[in-house]
C-alpha cells in the first residue's frame, strides 16, 4: 500500500527503512489513522520521520505524492457556508484587506485572483470540497501578493485543513539553515564523541576489572588496566580574514567563539590568513606584522595528529596559487600558495575546508581558485550540515 | 489495547503529541520525544502515567550511565567482602544481582510507564546498547543464567534534549515526537492550569512581553514555560501595575537567566 509514497521519501533523502514501513502497516491495520487525511498524515510522520529537521522535508513529499487525492475530510461548517456564499465573503475579505493597509486597487488585485481560484475550483473540485481545493487557497496565501492577508482570512476559515497541511512550520528546522553558536558547539561536539577511546594506550587502573578479574580468579589478585576517558583531539583552526570574507564575518566569528567554548578540546589553536597560506599566519585577525607567526615554525610544531579546519572562501586570483612573490614576509619567496597548502595537505591526514561561500559558477573567474582548493582539501559548506560532515571526516583517515 | 491518552488536569498536550502518544502506545514502540527545554517533555511521562493509572519508573540518564546500569549491577565487591567473613549466602549469585530500572519495570507485576529521561547525555553507544532490550523486552543475567523477560510490556518513553545525534538503528525503532514551542493559545491554556486565580490583564500582558521577548533574535537563552510561569506568579504577587509589564518587563530576571540578555532586551526596550 502506497509502496511509491515509500519510494519517493527515499527518493527525496528521507531514510525510511523497511522495517518503520512495516510498523506504518500495523499502524494502518489498528486503524491509528483513524480514517482521517490528518490523522494518516500524523502516523505516517510519527512512525517514519525521525528528526524534527526533516518534518519539513517529509510535509513535502506528503504533499507531493497525495497532492491528487481527495480530501475526504468533513470541511468546518463556516467554510461550507462562505463557500456557498461566495460573493458575501470576498465583500468581507476585502474589507479585511484594507483594514491591513492594502489600497483599494491592490485589493482588487487580489480579490480578482482569489475570485478565478475559486472558479476554477468550483468547476473542476465540486465545490471545493477536496483537499487540493483547500490547498489551492493555501498556495495562493503563500506564493505571493498577500501572504498576510490570505493567510489570517484563511487560517480563521479554514482551521484545521489549512493548519495542518498548507502551513509549513517546521521550516526554519531545516539543516541546510546558517547556524547559530549552540548548533555550532554541537557539531564541534561530534569531534568528541568518536575521539574517545582512541590512540592511547590502557594506562589507568580499572578497579572494577581488577575485581571482577579477581574474583573470577577464586582471590588470585589480578590487575586490570583499562584505556583513560579523555579527548584527545587537537585542534588548529585557520581562518581566513579580511577582504571577500568580511560579508561572512559574523559567520565566522560565531564558528571561532563556538570552537573556543568548545572547552572539551585538548587544544585548540587559532591563526588567521588572508586568501591563501603563505609562509606567515597570524595570531590577529587583522593580520598586524607583530602577531605573525611563521608558517614553517607552525608545521614543525604541530605534528600530523593535529586535526586541521581551515575557513575561507577560495575565491582568489589564481596568481595567489601559483606566483611565488606573495610569500614575501619572512625572509625569500620560496612556494607558492599552491606549495603551501600541498605541505599542510602532506602533512596532516585530517584536515578539511569549511567554505561559507556557495560554489561558484564553473569556469568563471573566482570558480578556478574554488575548484582548484576543492581539489586539494575535502571542502564542505559552512552550515549545520557541512560542519557535521566535516567534523565526521575529520575523526577518519584520509 | 489499552485505553487512550487524553491528557490531564495537569498536562495539556496538542493533538499532534496525543496521537504520538496513542500511536506508540498501540504499536508498542518507543515514544522517542525532543523538543526545546522547557516544553514539558518529562512531564509528558507523569501524566501518560496517570492518566492511565499505572506506575512510573524513572531512569535518569547522566554522563556516566551505561546501558548496562539500567538492566542489572553485579554487586561483585560487596560480594568479595561477605566471602572474606564467610558470611551466609555468598554462594548464591543471585543476592548480589540488583535489577536497574529497566529492569524493574520488566518484573513489575502490572504495566508500567518507563521514563528514560534525556537519553542524548549519555555516551553514543549508550542507545544502541538498549537495542535488544527494547525490542525484545527481555534480558540474560549470564551470572545466574536467568532470563528477565517483561511480564507486561512497559510503555517506554524517552526523551532528548538534541545535545547529540542518536543513531540510525535506534531511531527506527522508536515512533517519534517533536514537541514544537508552545503557540500563545495553547500556551494561555498551559498556564491557566498552573493558576487557580489569575489576573486576566496580567496574563494578557505578560503573555505578549513573553512572546516578544523570545521573538528577539540577539537573546541567547530563550525563556521557556516554566520561567513564564514563575514571572506570572512574581508579578502577581507583587500586585504591579499590569500596563507597566510590557513596557517595563519588570524582574526580568526571573525569565531570562543570562546578564547580556537581560542587557540586550532592556536596549531593545529604549
Amino acid at each position: 500500500m502506497f509502496i511509491g509514497f515509500f519510494y519517493l521519501m527515499r527518493a527525496r533523502g528521507l531514510g525510511v527503512s523497511l522495517n518503520e514501513w512495516i510498523t506504518l502497516m500495523e499502524g494502518l491495520l489498528e486503524g491509528l489513522h483513524g480514517s482521517t487525511i490528518s490523522g494518516f498524515y500524523n502516523l505516517c510522520r510519527a512512525v517514519l520521520v525521525k528528526s524534527e529537521a526533516d518534518y519539513d522535508k517529509y510535509h513535502q513529499v506528503f504533499l507531493e505524492y497525495f497532492e491528487d487525492v481527495p480530501f475526504g475530510e468533513a470541511l468546518p461548517e463556516t467554510v461550507l457556508q462562505w463557500l456557498s456564499n461566495k460573493e458575501e465573503a470576498l465583500k468581507d475579505f476585502k474589507a479585511f484587506l484594507e483594514t491591513q493597509g492594502y489600497d483599494e486597487k491592490t485589493a482588487e488585485e487580489i480579490l480578482e485572483q482569489f475570485r478565478q481560484r475559486l472558479k476554477e475550483q468550483t468547476e473542476e473540485h465540486n465545490g471545493g470540497s477536496r483537499w487540493i481545493g483547500t490547498g489551492g487557497y493555501t498556495n495562493f496565501g503563500h506564493s505571493g501578493h498577500s501572504p498576510q492577508g490570505i493567510r489570517v482570512a484563511g487560517e480563521s476559515r479554514y482551521r484545521r485543513a489549512f493548519q495542518v497541511l498548507g502551513d509549513r512550520r517546521y521550516r526554519d528546522f531545516r539543516k541546510d539553515n546558517l547556524l547559530d553558536i549552540r548548533q555550532f558547539q554541537m557539531a564541534f561536539r561530534l569531534l568528541r564523541q568518536y575521539s574517545d577511546r582512541v590512540n592511547e594506550a590502557a594506562t589507568e587502573f580499572d578497579v572494577e576489572g581488577t575485581v571482577r578479574k579477581t574474583c573470577d580468579n577464586a582471590g588470585t589478585l589480578s590487575v586490570q588496566y583499562k584505556k583513560p576517558r579523555r579527548n584527545t583531539v587537537k585542534v588548529i583552526l585557520l581562518m581566513d580574514s579580511g577582504g571577500s570574507m568580511d560579508y561572512y564575518s559574523g559567520l565566522c566569528s560565531m564558528l571561532f567563539q563556538a570552537a573556543e567554548r568548545s572547552n572539551h578540546f585538548k587544544e585548540l589553536h587559532t591563526y588567521y590568513f588572508h586568501n591563501c597560506i603563505f609562509g606567515a599566519v597570524y595570531k590577529d585577525p587583522r593580520l598586524t606584522y607583530t602577531s605573525a607567526v611563521s608558517t614553517d615554525w607552525l608545521l614543525k610544531n604541530f605534528g600530523s595528529d593535529y586535526k586541521v579546519i581551515i575557513v575561507g572562501d577560495a575565491l582568489m586570483d589564481m596568481y595567489e596559487l601559483i606566483a611565488r612573490h606573495y610569500d614575501r614576509l619572512l625572509g625569500e619567496a620560496k612556494y607558492s600558495g599552491f606549495d603551501w597548502l600541498y605541505r599542510f595537505k602532506e602533512q596532516y591526514p585530517h584536515i578539511i575546508w569549511l567554505n561559507p561561500e556557495k560554489p561558484p559558477r564553473p569556469g568563471g573567474y573566482w570558480g578556478q581558485s574554488y575548484a582548484k582548493i576543492a581539489e586539494i582539501f575535502p571542502m564542505f559548506p559552512l552550515t549545520v550540515e557541512g560542519l557535521e560532515q566535516g567534523m565526521k571526516k575529520l575523526l577518519v583517515s584520509k | 489495547m489499552n485505553a487512550a491518552f487524553r491528557g490531564t488536569d495537569q498536562y495539556v498536550a496538542s493533538q499532534d503529541l496525543l496521537g504520538a502518544v496513542n500511536i506508540a502506545i498501540a504499536l508498542k514502540k518507543p515514544l522517542l520525544i525532543k523538543g526545546e527545554p522547557g516544553t514539558g517533555k518529562t512531564m509528558l511521562a507523569q501524566a501518560v502515567a496517570d492518566a492511565l493509572g499505572k506506575k512510573l519508573i524513572i531512569w535518569s540518564v547522566k554522563s556516566t550511565t551505561k546501558a548496562q546500569d539500567g538492566l542489572y549491577v553485579y554487586d561483585v565487591v560487596q560480594r568479595l567482602y561477605d566471602s572474606q567473613f564467610g558470611n551466609a549466602g555468598v554462594d548464591d549469585i543471585a543476592k548480589y544481582i540488583k535489577l536497574g530500572k529497566l529492569g524493574e519495570a520488566f518484573s513489575s507485576e502490572e504495566q508500567t510507564v518507563l521514563l528514560i529521561d534525556e537519553v542524548d547525555k549519555a555516551d553514543l553507544e549508550f542507545p544502541n546498547d538498549l537495542l535488544w532490550e527494547l525490542d525484545k523486552m527481555e534480558f540474560y543475567i549470564p551470572e545466574t543464567k536467568e532470563t528477565v523477560k517483561a511480564k507486561q510490556r512497559p510503555i517506554v518513553i524517552i526523551t532528548s534534549n538534541a545535545e547529540k545525534e542518536l543513531p540510525d538503528a535506534f531511531l527506527r525503532r522508536c515512533i517519534f515526537h517533536y514537541i514544537a514551542f508552545p503557540e500563545p493559545e495553547q500556551m494561555e491554556k498551559i498556564i491557566r492550569v498552573h493558576f487557580d486565580t489569575l489576573d486576566e490583564a496580567v496574563l494578557r500582558q505578560a503573555m505578549d512581553a513573553f512572546y516578544w521577548v523570545r521573538s528577539l533574535s540577539d537573546v541567547e537563552k530563550k525563556p521557556s514555560t516554566s520561567e513564564l510561569v514563575d514571572w506570572i506568579r512574581a508579578l502577581q504577587l507583587s500586585g504591579i501595575d499590569p500596563d507597566r509589564i510590557i513596557k517595563e518587563i519588570p524582574f526580568a530576571g526571573v525569565l531570562l537567566k543570562k546578564d547580556k540578555d537581560v542587557t540586550n532586551m532592556q536596549r531593545r526596550l529604549g
